[in-house]
C-alpha cells in the first residue's frame, strides 16, 4: 500500500509491502542506513528511532503503522552541519568502538535527556538499558551521558603513571 | 596525591618563540591546559598566574573551580615577581612551582619531588626542593611556606636560580626528560610534542555518532539478489532427501541450492566444512539448502516451501563420549582433508587435533610432590554475539572479477581461502571490508564469503546478498568452543609449584575452524604465567555435534585460565594460603621458561606489580565478610598471560604517501573492528614524523587489490604489527624526504631533522622547508624539479618464531606475551542471588599509546568475562539443539549490571614493540571467569567447577546436585 510519512524533516510517499518492517524500510527503500538490524527482535535496541515523538525499535513498527506520521532517525541528528552535543560527547568520551550500536544508543539517549535533563548514573543505566552494546562495557557511554548533561564524567579510575 | 597548593607561572609573552606557546597544540587540548591538568593530578589547587594576554587564560579557566587566575600586572619583570603574585595566595604548608611551557612534566614528577622533600625532622629545614635530570635543574620546584618572606624581599628581575641559591634546596635526580624539557623556538615545540599517552578520539567517532560510517550490509543496492538459508533442526541427521520444485517455482525466486551442487571443500586450517550440508548435517543450525530470490521477502517464503527429508541419528553432545572408542567418528575422512602442518589430526577417531606438551618429568615429579590437588573444570560452547550479524555480498566485476564484500577480521585470509576452495586465482578476487560491527574473533577465518561466491556464480555474477540472521549468526556460524580440563597440580609445602599434568578437551563442534589453533594455543600457554618446572599436557581439539567453533577473544586463554587458575585455588585451599600470595611465590619472571620451554625475555612484563596493584585497588580480602544488610561479599583473584597464536610467518604492510599539502595518508591491512587500531596507529605516525594527527589520516577501508597485506585483525597484534610497519614506512619516508631536501637546504642529509611538518638543519632551524615543497619532488625556482613522490613502505614479519614438536611441544610461539591479574568482588543478596560488585584488571602492556582506547578495550573486555562467566553460553537440549538461539535468551550483559571497574596499566617496554607498546586489545577477559569462580566458591563455600553460574547452577551447587 502506498504510506506517507516525514523522515527527518522531509515528506516521503512510497508504496510499501504490508509486512515490511519500519526499519526495512527506512533502510532499503529510503536509504537511512545508520539504523542497524542487530536482531530484528525488538530485543538489542540497535535499530531505535524516534516514532511521533517517542523511542520505538524500528523493527518492531510495521511501515503501514508510520503511515503519516513522522520518523526521525540517527540522519537528522546533525543539524545545519553541527553535530549535537550528545553526539560530541560520546565522541570526546569514548563513548563507542565498533560502532553499531551507536545510532540507536545516541537516539535513546536523546529521549532520556529529553525527559530527564540531568540524570543521575543510576537513571542512566534505567533509561538506557532497552539498548545493548557489546564492546564498551558500558563504561564510557555512561560517561558521555553525564557529558552531555553538563555533568562532569567521573573518569574511570584509569591510571596513568 | 599531595596536599600542596600549585603556581603556575603563565605571564609570558613567548618572544623567542614567534608565537605565544600557551595556547598551542598539545596533546588533546594546549600546552597550558595540559600543565593544568597535570599538576591538578598531583595537586589540589592551581594559582595560575597571567599576564600577557592573562583575559583569554581566565576565560579558558573560568568553569573550573580548582583554578585560581591571578592577574599579574607586573609580568614583565621576571619570572621571580609572578612567583612572589602566586606565593602570596598560598595557603598550604609547601607549594609548588611550575611553568606552563613545560607540559611534560607529569605527575610523577610532582609525587617524586614531594617524596624527597618528606624526610622530616632534617637539620637545617628543608626550604626547597628541586628535580635535576642529568645535571639539568628541572620543575616542579617545592617551596616551604617559610619562604614566602624571602621571595617577597628578593630583588626584580633576578633569576629563580638566584633566589634558590640562597636557600636550604636539595635536589632529586629523576629520570624523567619531561623535568627540564622547554621550548623556546618552534623547533624545540615540534620535536618535543608528544601524541602517545593522549587521548585522542577515535578516527571513526564521527562517522559512527552521525551513522554515515557503513558498515557491509548498508552496501545494499537495488538489484541485488537476497538468499536465505534453511538450517537443520537436528544435531545429526542424515540427509534423505531434499524437494525444491516447489520453492523453485515460487514467485522471485532466482535460484535453490543443496549441498549437492557444489563439492568443495572449505575450511581455516584444515578443509572439513561443505558450504551447504551433503548427505549430513552435523548441527543445529547448519545450512542444510538456499534460496535466493530478487527480494528478502520472496527468498523466506520459499525456503518454507522446501521439503527435506531427514533421518535423524544419535547425537555426540559431551567430549567423553566423543572420545570413547564406540563413539561414531563424525568425519570418516579427516585422513585426507588438507590442513597446515601445524595441525595434528587423529584420523579414525574424533580428534581434529592434538598438542603434546612434555616438558620435564610430570609425572614423576608430581609422585613426590608433597602436595597434589586435582580436579576437572568445564563450560559449554558459546557465542561472541558481536552487534552486527555476519554479512556479505558477491558478484563477478565486468571483466569476471569475483568481488567480495564482507563483514570479516581476515581480507587477506578471505582471499586466499577463496582462492583455494573456489580453485579461482587470487588475482580474479577482490575482498572489501569498511566498518565490522565487533568481531570478537568470531569474524577471523573465511564464514559466509564462499556461499556467496558459489551462489553468484551460479547466477550469472548478479550481485548476491547472504546476511544472517540474529539466529543464525547465533548458530549457524560458528561460536566459541566448550571446554573440559582436567589438571593434577603438586607443589612443595611453602606453595611452590612442582608439577602439573593437564588435559584439555575443546568442544569444537561439527566441523574443526579456527578451534584447532584455539586448543594448540592453550597447550603451549596450558600452565597460566606460573613457573612450573614439570609439565605433561594434552590440549584437543574434539569433533561433537554441537555448533562449530572458532576464534574467541583470549583465544585458547581464557579456556586454560579459567582451568588452570581454578586448580591454583584447590591448592591455596589444601596449603591453607592467601591465593593471592601462592600466585605472587609462583609469578613467572624473566628468565623462567613456558611450557614449550622458550625462555623468557628480557621483555616480560612485571606480573607481580600486576597482582600487587590489584590487590590494592581492590582493598584485597582472602576472607568471606557479611555486610550491614546481611550481604555476603568475597573476593577472588587471578593471574594470566597471553601470546598471539599466529603463524611463524605473520606479517604486516604499511604504505605511507603524502598529498600536495604535505598531508599523510597510512594504508594498512588492519580491519577497524571497533579496538581502535586505527586511532592508534594515526598517534604512532604522528609520534614518528612529529607532525600533528589533523594532519595524517588511516584508511578506513581495506580493499584487497590496494592495501598491503596484513595476516588479519586477530590476535591483537594489529598495534603491534602493523605498528611496527607504519614506524618502518615512517622511517623510509624520512630517509626519502631527507635525501630530496638535502639538495635544496645544501646540506649532508644526515644534519637533517623532520618535524612539524617542516625539514629543517637540526643545529640551525633556520634553514627549513616545509614538508609540501619536498613531498611530491622539489621544484627549483627555475622550474627544474627533484625527486617525485615520496613513499613511505613498511613492513613487519613475527621474529624467531618456530613450529612446536609434535611430540613434546617445545618451541617458540608467542611473539609477546602479555601479562596481567585479575580481581573480582560479589556481592550475594539473601535470596542468594549474587552480583559482581569490583572487577579490577591491571596489565603490563609495554606503552600505553590512547588511555581511553586502552581502557575501553580492558572495560569491554572484564564486561564480556562478566558475561561468559555467569551466562554466556548455549542451553542444549537432550538431542542437541540449542534453546536459547536469540538475544531474549542468550542474555548479554546490560546497562545497570556492571561493577565498578578498576583499570591500570604497568609499561615495562616491550623492546620489539613499536614505542614498547604490546596487545591489549583480549586480554582483560581472561582472567575473568577464575577470579570470578574463586570469589563465588568463597562467598558460597563451595568449589566451582562449572560455568556459567547462572542462578539454577548457583542453587545446584549449593545444594550439593550436578
Amino acid at each position: 500500500m502506498k504510506i506517507q510519512l516525514t523522515v527527518n524533516g522531509s515528506r516521503y510517499e512510497k508504496d510499501v509491502e504490508e509486512n515490511r518492517t519500519l526499519l526495512r524500510f527506512l533502510r532499503e527503500d529510503l536509504g537511512f542506513t545508520g539504523t542497524k538490524e542487530g536482531c530484528g527482535a525488538g530485543e538489542c535496541g540497535a535499530c531505535t528511532v524516534f516514532f511521533n515523538g517517542k523511542t520505538v525499535n524500528a523493527c518492531m513498527v510495521l511501515a503501514v503503522e508510520a503511515d503519516g506520521g513522522s520518523v526521525e532517525t540517527i540522519e537528522g541528528e546533525v543539524k545545519d552541519g553541527k553535530f549535537s552535543v550528545i553526539q560530541e560527547a560520546f565522541d570526546r568520551n569514548h563513548g563507542l568502538q565498533c560502532g553499531f550500536c551507536t545510532a540507536g544508543m545516541i537516539l535513546s539517549v536523546k529521549e532520556l535527556l529529553h525527559r530527564n535533563p540531568k540524570p543521575t548514573e543510576d537513571q542512566i543505566k534505567d533509561g538506557l538499558e532497552g539498548n545493548f552494546c557489546r564492546c564498551t562495557g558500558y563504561t564510557q557511554i555512561i560517561e558521555s551521558v553525564l557529558d552531555a548533561s553538563g555533568q562532569l564524567p567521573k573518569k574511570g579510575e584509569l591510571h596513568h603513571a | 596525591m599531595t596536599d600542596f597548593d600549585c603556581v603556575v607561572a603563565a605571564a609570558g609573552a613567548s618572544s623567542r618563540m614567534g608565537e605565544w606557546k600557551l595556547l598551542l597544540p598539545w596533546g588533546r587540548s594546549t600546552v597550558v591546559e595540559t600543565v593544568v591538568e597535570n599538576a591538578l593530578k598531583a595537586c589540589p589547587r592551581v594559582f595560575l598566574v597571567t599576564g600577557f594576554r592573562g583575559d583569554e587564560l581566565a576565560a579558558k579557566f573560568a568553569g573550573n573551580p580548582k583554578v585560581v587566575c591571578l592577574s599579574h600586572n607586573a609580568w614583565k619583570q621576571g619570572m621571580v615577581s609572578s612567583l612572589r603574585r602566586g606565593a602570596a595566595e598560598v595557603t598550604t604548608r609547601r607549594f609548588f612551582v611550575a611553568l606552563a611551557d613545560m607540559p611534560l612534566v607529569t605527575p610523577a614528577l610532582y609525587e617524586r619531588v614531594a617524596e624527597a622533600c618528606s624526610e622530616e625532622g632534617q637539620v637545617p629545614a628543608i626550604q626547597a626542593c628541586r628535580p635535576v635530570f642529568q645535571g639539568k635543574p628541572g620543575h616542579p620546584v617545592l617551596f616551604d611556606r617559610s619562604v614566602i618572606a624571602a621571595i617577597t624581599a628578593w630583588k626584580e628581575g633576578e633569576s629563580l636560580k638566584g633566589l634558590l641559591s640562597t636557600l636550604n634546596t636539595v635536589t632529586v635526580e629523576v629520570q624523567d626528560a619531561g623535568a627540564v624539557q622547554d621550548f623556546d623556538i618552534p623547533s624545540d615545540y615540534n620535536t618535543a610534542r608528544s601524541f602517545l599517552g593522549v587521548s585522542l578520539p577515535r578516527d571513526d567517532a564521527q562517522g559512527k555518532t552521525t551513522g554515515a560510517i557503513r558498515f557491509t550490509d548498508d552496501f545494499l543496492r537495488p538489484g541485488m539478489l537476497h538468499a536465505a538459508v534453511l538450517a537443520s533442526p537436528h544435531a545429526h541427521a542424515r540427509i534423505l532427501s531434499v524437494n525444491t520444485e516447489q520453492a523453485r517455482a515460487a514467485p522471485g525466486v532466482r535460484g535453490v541450492f543443496t549441498g549437492a551442487d557444489w563439492t568443495n571443500l572449505i575450511g581455516l586450517y584444515m578443509g572439513d566444512k561443505p558450504p551447504l550440508a551433503r548427505g549430513k548435517v552435523r548441527y543445529h543450525g547448519e545450512p542444510v539448502a538456499v534460496v535466493v530470490a530478487d527480494d528478502e521477502a520472496s527468498a523466506q517464503t520459499a525456503l518454507r516451501l522446501l521439503e527435506v527429508n531427514y533421518q535423524p541419528l544419535p547425537a555426540l553432545l559431551s567430549l567423553r563420549q566423543a572420545l570413547s572408542a564406540q563413539a561414531e567418528v563424525l568425519h570418516p575422512e579427516l585422513g585426507s582433508y588438507s590442513h597446515i602442518p601445524a595441525i595434528f589430526p587423529e584420523p579414525g577417531s574424533n580428534v581434529a587435533h592434538r598438542t603434546k606438551i612434555r616438558k620435564g618429568d610430570a609425572q614423576a615429579a608430581l609422585a613426590i610432590a608433597e602436595v597434589v590437588v586435582e580436579g576437572t573444570f568445564s563450560f559449554p560452547p558459546g557465542d561472541h554475539a558481536a552487534l552486527e550479524p555476519r554479512a556479505v555480498q558477491a558478484e563477478l566485476s565486468g571483466e569476471g572479477r569475483l568481488v567480495v564484500r564482507t563483514s570479516t577480521q581476515s581480507p587477506f585470509g578471505v582471499r586466499t581461502l577463496l582462492a583455494r576452495s573456489l580453485g579461482i586465482p587470487e588475482l580474479q578476487i577482490e575482498v572489501l571490508v569498511g566498518a565490522v560491527g565487533g568481531g570478537f574473533g568470531g569474524k577471523a577465518g573465511i564464514q559466509l564469503e564462499p556461499l556467496a561466491c558459489l551462489l553468484t556464480q551460479k547466477l550469472g555474477g548478479r550481485p548476491v546478498r547472504l546476511v544472517n540472521s540474529r539466529e543464525a549468526d547465533l548458530i549457524s556460524s560458528p561460536g566459541r568452543p566448550g571446554l573440559e580440563a582436567h589438571i593434577r597440580l603438586g607443589s612443595q609445602k611453602d606453595g611452590t609449584f612442582v608439577a602439573a599434568e593437564i588435559e584439555f578437551l575443546f568442544d569444537s563442534g561439527a566441523y574443526a575452524d579456527y578451534a584447532v589453533n584455539v586448543a594448540r594455543a592453550a597447550g603451549y600457554a596450558c600452565t597460566g604465567p606460573y613457573r612450573i618446572p614439570h609439565v605433561k599436557a594434552d590440549s584437543l581439539c574434539v569433533y561433537t555435534n554441537h555448533p562449530f567453533a572458532t576464534a574467541f577473544r583470549g583465544f585458547g586463554h581464557i579456556e586454560l585460565s579459567y582451568a588452570m587458575e581454578r586448580a591454583v585455588d584447590l591448592l591455596a585451599d589444601k596449603l591453607g594460603m592467601d591465593p593471592a600470595e601462592l600466585r605472587l611465590l609462583n609469578a613467572i619472571r624473566p628468565g623462567d621458561t613456558t611450557p614449550s620451554n622458550s625462555v623468557l625475555d628480557a621483555n616480560t612484563g612485571n606480573l607481580a606489580a600486576c597482582l600487587q596493584t590489584v590487590q590494592r585497588r581492590l582493598g584485597w580480602r582472602a576472607d568471606r565478610w557479611t555486610d550491614q544488610q546481611g550481604k555476603v561479599h568475597a573476593q577472588g583473584i587471578s593471574t594470566f598471560w597471553k601470546a598471539p597464536a599466529i603463524p611463524t610467518f605473520t606479517d604486516a604492510g604499511a604504505l605511507l604517501t603524502f598529498a600536495e599539502d604535505g598531508s599523510v595518508t597510512l594504508a594498512t591491512g588492519v580491519v577497524e573492528l571497533g579496538q581502535g587500531a586505527h586511532t592508534g596507529l594515526r598517534q604512532m605516525v604522528a609520534e614518528a614524523l612529529k607532525l600533528d594527527p589533523s594532519r595524517i589520516r588511516v584508511v578506513p577501508q581495506v580493499d584487497t587489490d590496494t592495501s598491503p597485506h596484513d595476516w588479519a585483525t586477530a590476535a591483537s597484534r594489529s598495534l603491534f604489527m602493523a605498528g611496527r610497519a607504519a614506524l618502518d614506512a615512517v622511517a623510509d619516508a624520512v630517509r626519502q624526504i631527507k635525501k630530496i631536501a638535502a639538495q635544496p637546504l645544501r646540506c649532508p642529509e644526515e644534519d637533517l631533522e623532520v618535524a612539524g611538518g617542516r625539514v629543517f638543519v637540526r643545529d640551525d632551524p633556520r634553514y627549513s622547508l616545509p614538508l609540501e615543497k619536498i613531498v611530491l619532488g622539489y621544484v627549483y625556482p627555475d622550474g627544474n624539479a627533484i625527486g617525485g613522490p615520496v613513499i613511505g613502505r613498511g613492513k613487519y614479519i613475527a621474529r624467531h618464531l618456530t613450529h612446536l614438536d609434535p611430540e613434546t611441544g617445545e618451541g617458540r610461539p608467542g611473539l609477546e606475551w602479555t601479562l596481567g591479574a585479575c580481581g573480582i568482588e560479589v556481592e550475594f543478596a539473601q535470596d542468594g542471588g549474587f552480583r559482581v560488585t569490583k572487577a579490577a584488571c591491571t596489565m603490563d602492556i609495554g606503552k600505553l599509546i590512547n588511555p581511553d582506547l586502552a581502557r575501553g578495550q580492558v572495560v569491554g573486555a572484564l564486561a564480556m568475562g562478566i558475561g561468559f562467566s555467569t551466562r554466556e553460553s548455549f542451553v542444549f537440549d537432550q538431542k542437541g539443539r540449542v534453546l536459547n538461539a536469540s538475544l531474549r535468551d542468550f542474555k548479554l550483559l546490560r546497562f545497570g549490571e556492571e561493577p565498578e571497574y578498576f583499570v591500570d596499566f604497568l609499561e615495562t617496554p616491550q623492546g620489539d614493540g613499536p614505542f614498547g607498546a604490546r596487545g591489549l586489545g583480549e586480554q582483560g577477559i581472561i582472567g575473568v571467569p577464575g577470579a570470578l569462580a574463586q570469589a563465588v566458591s568463597r562467598a558460597v563455600g563451595v568449589n566451582v567447577v562449572d560455568l556459567p553460574l547462572t542462578a539454577e547452577a548457583l542453587w545446584k551447587l549449593r545444594e550439593g546436585r550436578s
